[in-house]
């Protein structure tokens, strides 16, 4: 049976939800897939809530609306989960992936009700460690390939270092910390 | 040899540019300007061109830089989007009625106000009599084929006449989709060089260009300038099947999709086409004959092809995404009744305003146009022909 | 198509303008006869001239034939009869209606 994942992004401007959402639609291609990232913006501002969209299928992707049914939603920034419903509409047999340094335990009472699977991450450890900054959209995205079954780990990060390898040309120092963040949150993610 | 990609509209624009490698581009380097002058400008530095890129001070100077390069013998485009369109309005008729022919990268979006940098159609709608070709996509995919295509029909000798290309704002111009690429020499061979016969460089014989025209020729030469229109739609056929024996991607001037046996169908332009196919595939499992004519072609008008196409349906929503303030609906929906009228159709037809400013558009949402129109059969009464889809009332 | 602007006239069909009305081709105003557009005109009195020549490069329609180092009789095909040569004239070799 042809595989059909829809994801919502919620962030804030400036986290770089926009970004791994492009990003996740670019290392999902690589695995032969049809793909789509894109944001939806509204007030162009650092800190702003804001929303991007990744479709991946095994067939031609022709809907050019919003996803408003994900099986799965990744919450960027934790301060969202008060006032924007990030649970909205998505899938009971879906699951949420929150970048968090609180235990599931502490997170589910905020998920207003929220049936499916929770995961939890803190990408900001990860990162911190990895990297020396906060850039919470490299775990993130390691964390959601997991979760959401998108691809082998092994061809995800084989596919992420020839991707880093491209982007970074100019400084390759900072591929192997960017490495370090994608495995890290490979394992960490629970 | 296509090569398989995956690119946001804008870059796909940008990369068939590369391709083409134009003689000059001027554009206005600020909001409301697009990705697309930004990735040329790198491709520009980075030497992958020959072009003349111009960072200009506005719109209205990057149109008219490019029709100074158009007429100096140059392939020339520039690319900007909403209210820049606006910016470019005087230009926009000096080059179609100097007929010099080159392109307009349009990625389409609202114009103010209120304030919204969002998709529809407003801008290039009202440059829809400006004399330009207008050429729509649905996707990045479309986007790229168009622009490979578009010199080919503006520089034919029997159009010579500017080619917008346009895409839906953000909603294609922003997302990274599938596409395959043509091959860099391909490009360049099917576009070809520019050879005009009369241009301002050419030192065996001066030239004046856009000549004052008293009453007593103004009406003769918008006449002339006409004729070139007149030639559109063959050129465009004729550059498709080219197009289409290189890519193996078919284009006509508008697509239809399980029109064939439809006694309903939707007429829109744009990315939200694709989500009405989505819809239509999901009523055909129910048994239900409704069908989309997709504009890709939209100025000049392809009345008649378009009037034959839906010469079985018996009930059709025009979907525009722009207000024509007419109090009967917008553009698009004007021209479709009257190719309608003018074929002595019975089709009853209804104008549905959608999209605004970026309004989403579901595939809930197109469902529930089809089940409008078969209420209209059933009714044997367009009702209201003047409509409103997605607004809070 | 270059244009042959003799053949424009107020009996010309669209079919017979140039695409953009582009006029290509040097020296096309030659065939123009702007001279018409004037109510009046300069006239030239050979026997006040000195041949100076300083009317012939003022012209701003070259309607002052030079030959042989001399100026000859006006271009009445083309001046619009502007009076710029009777300011220029120190010898009071072209007079105007209403231009001193």
């Amino acid at each position: 049976m042809s595989k059909h994942t829809e994801i919502r992004w919620h962030g804030r401007g400036g986290q770089g939800a926009k970004t791994a959402a492009l990003l996740l639609a670019d290392v999902a291609f690589q695995t032969g897939k049809y793909v789509q990232g894109f944001p939806e913006y509204g007030p162009e501002r650092m800190g702003a809530p804001i929303t991007a969209y990744n479709r991946i299928s095994d067939t031609v992707i022709r809907a050019h609306s919003n996803i408003y049914d994900p099986q799965y939603v990744v919450v960027v920034d934790e301060s969202l989960l008060e006032t924007v419903d990030v649970t909205g509409g998505l899938k009971e047999d879906g699951a949420i992936l929150i970048n968090t340094e609180r235990t599931k335990e502490e997170i589910i009472p905020h998920l207003k009700g929220y049936k499916g699977d929770v995961y939890v991450i803190d990408a900001r450890k990860i990162s911190m460690e990895a990297l020396g900054k906060y850039f919470p959209n490299t775990p993130l995205l390691a964390a959601i390939v997991k979760v959401a079954e998108i691809m082998d780990k092994d061809i995800f990060l084989r596919e992420m270092k020839a991707s880093f390898r491209h982007k970074f040309a100019s400084k390759p120092e900072v591929i192997d910390g960017n490495m370090k963040a994608l495995e890290m949150a490979f394992e960490e993610v629970c | 040899m296509a090569k398989r990609d995956r690119l946001s509209g804008n870059e796909a624009v940008a990369i068939a540019l590369r391709q083409i490698n134009p003689d000059v581009f001027p554009a206005f380097p600020i909001t409301p300007s697009t990705e697309i002058p930004q990735y040329f400008a790198s491709f520009a530095a980075n030497g992958e061109v020959d072009t003349e890129f111009i960072p200009v001070e506005s719109e209205h100077s990057s149109m008219s830089a490019a029709i100074g390069a158009s007429a100096a013998g140059a392939r020339a485009l520039t690319a900007t989007s909403s209210c820049g369109l606006a910016y470019m309005w005087e230009e926009l008729y000096i080059a179609a009625s100097n007929r010099l022919p080159l392109a307009l990268a349009l990625v389409n979006r609202a114009l103010s106000g209120p304030i919204n940098i969002n998709c529809d159609h407003s801008d290039s709608m009202g440059a829809r009599d400006s004399g330009w070709i207008q050429v729509y996509a649905e996707n990045n995919q479309e986007a790229y084929d168009n622009m490979v295509q578009a010199f080919r029909i503006s520089e034919h000798n029997d159009v010579r006449l500017p080619i917008m290309i346009c895409q839906d704002g953000f909603i294609t111009s922003h997302a990274v989709e599938n596409i395959e690429l043509l091959e860099d020499e391909e490009v360049k061979g099917f576009v070809g060089a520019y050879e005009p016969e009369n241009y301002l460089l050419n030192p065996e014989c001066p030239m004046a260009v856009g000549p004052y025209s008293v009453t007593d020729y103004y009406m003769e030469a918008k006449r002339n300038q006409a004729e070139g229109t007149r030639h559109v739609e063959r050129v465009m056929l004729e550059v498709a099947e080219e197009f289409e024996k290189l890519s193996g991607r078919a284009y006509g001037l508008f697509e239809a999709y399980r029109l064939e046996d439809a006694d309903r169908a939707v007429v829109m332009i744009g990315s939200a086409a694709g989500t009405t196919k989505d819809a239509i595939d999901k009523l055909r499992e129910k048994g239900e004959k409704v069908g989309l004519l997709k504009i890709r072609l939209f100025r000049p008008f392809p009345a008649d092809a378009i009037a034959e196409a839906l010469k079985n349906v018996k009930a059709v929503a025009v979907m525009d995404r722009a207000e024509g303030y007419t109090n009967q609906g917008g553009p698009l929906g004007a021209d479709v009744m009257s190719a309608l009228f003018r074929a002595r159709s019975s089709a009853l037809a209804v104008n549905i305003v959608y999209g605004l400013g970026g309004r989403d558009v579901r595939v809930e949402d197109m469902e529930q146009v089809f089940a409008e129109l078969k209420t209209i059969i059933d009714n044997n009464d367009a009702g209201e022909t003047y409509r409103y889809m997605g607004v809070r009332e | 198509m270059a244009a042959d602007i003799s053949k424009l006239g107020l009996r010309t069909k669209w079919q017979d303008l140039t695409e953009g009305m582009v006029i290509a081709g040097a020296g096309t105003s030659r065939d123009f006869l702007t001279g018409e557009w004037s109510s009046v005109k300069p006239e030239f009195i050979e026997e006040k001239c000195k041949q100076c020549l300083l009317c012939v490069p003022v012209c701003p329609d070259s309607c002052i034939p030079v030959k042989d180092q001399k100026r000859a009789e006006f271009d009445y095909d083309h001046c619009k009869g502007c009076g710029i040569c009777v300011k220029a004239c120190p010898f009071g070799a072209i007079t105007m209606e209403g231009v001193n």
